[in-house]
């Protein structure tokens, strides 16, 4: 889905950051950024090697964005979806925001001005990072499920 | 006794969850399904299939995907399945259960305050469904612990 609301506030704030290289990920949105570098979707790998390259991740409120920031130990700034804007189909996003988002170096804008805001903020102390962890799911976890394929 | 397991995913974050679980179904015959052609370098070895995706808000895909979902089943004839959601998640697990396949629904980490969609009918076509989310646990529906 569409997030123009974001891809709008970070290309404005390229505009006014002319100096911090800017690309951004717009999917099927609309809005097409004039400031920062663009494109439509990145192949997973790719994607993977710009969130690990960046020094500030910024996204919707979405686990994959969530835990591949996690996994690659990059402090991760996000506005979460709303449904009443047609972001997305409910206001899970928030509920997102307010369980995950208080992880460290998890970091929860709540609407553009905050974002641009805080983008320049965690640039400026390059941002708190996520403790790293380990590329899978507790062993408690994999070993149940382990446990359910092998009854 | 190695089994042939089908691990199914939508893209985005339920891909993502999808591989964090692989340690569990180390050292059997896995496959791994999802909507993104790009994935394929991130699964390794093993029979990567992808199938076109669907959504409740897009439902009227829903004869695409469960084609392509059907005919990945054919190929792989699981004896267990493992998703992380979404609706293509139910869709294989709704084609494979009149065979006698088991089915595990692992319910998003993104569901933190009411089970998914597609995680609330799962209960009705899976073995079992898992939440992420200890507080949700009721009834069948259990907390085995998160991807986090």
């Amino acid at each position: 889905m569409p997030f123009d609301r974001l891809c709008e506030a970070m290309d404005a704030w390229a505009a006014a950051n002319p100096g911090t290289p800017v690309e951004i990920q717009i999917g099927k949105g609309s809005y097409e950024p004039r400031h920062a570098r663009w494109v439509r979707k990145l192949a997973l790998p790719e994607y993977q090697a710009r969130v690990a390259a960046c020094d500030l991740f910024v996204a919707h409120c979405g686990m994959g964005s969530i835990i591949s920031a996690i996994e690659a130990g990059k402090p991760i700034l996000i506005l979460p979806r709303l449904a009443e804007l047609g972001e997305h189909n409910t206001d899970h996003q928030l509920a997102t925001a307010r369980h995950i988002g208080i992880r460290p170096g998890l970091h929860v804008a709540a609407d553009v001005a905050d974002l641009q805001a805080r983008a320049t903020a965690l640039l400026a102390e390059t941002g708190v990072a996520p403790a790293p962890i380990s590329r899978f799911a507790d062993p408690i976890l994999t070993n149940r499920i382990r446990a359910f394929i092998e009854a | 006794m190695q089994k042939r397991v089908l691990a199914i995913a939508s893209g985005g974050g339920h891909f993502i969850q999808l591989m964090r679980l692989s340690p569990a179904w180390d050292g059997h015959k896995v496959s791994i399904a999802t909507v993104d052609p790009s994935s394929r370098a991130l699964v390794g070895d093993v029979p990567f299939f992808t199938f076109r995706d669907v959504s409740r808000a897009d439902w009227w895909r829903i004869p695409a995907a469960a084609l392509d979902i059907a005919r990945i089943l054919l190929r792989v004839r699981p004896q267990v399945i493992i998703t992380t959601g979404a609706l293509p998640g139910l869709i294989a697990a709704t084609l494979a259960r009149p065979f006698g396949v088991k089915s595990l629904w692992v319910d998003s980490i993104a569901n933190s305050e009411v089970l998914s969609g597609s995680g609330g009918q799962a209960g009705r076509v899976c073995s079992q469904v898992v939440t992420q989310w200890p507080h949700l646990a009721a009834g069948k529906v259990e907390h085995w612990g998160s991807v986090l």
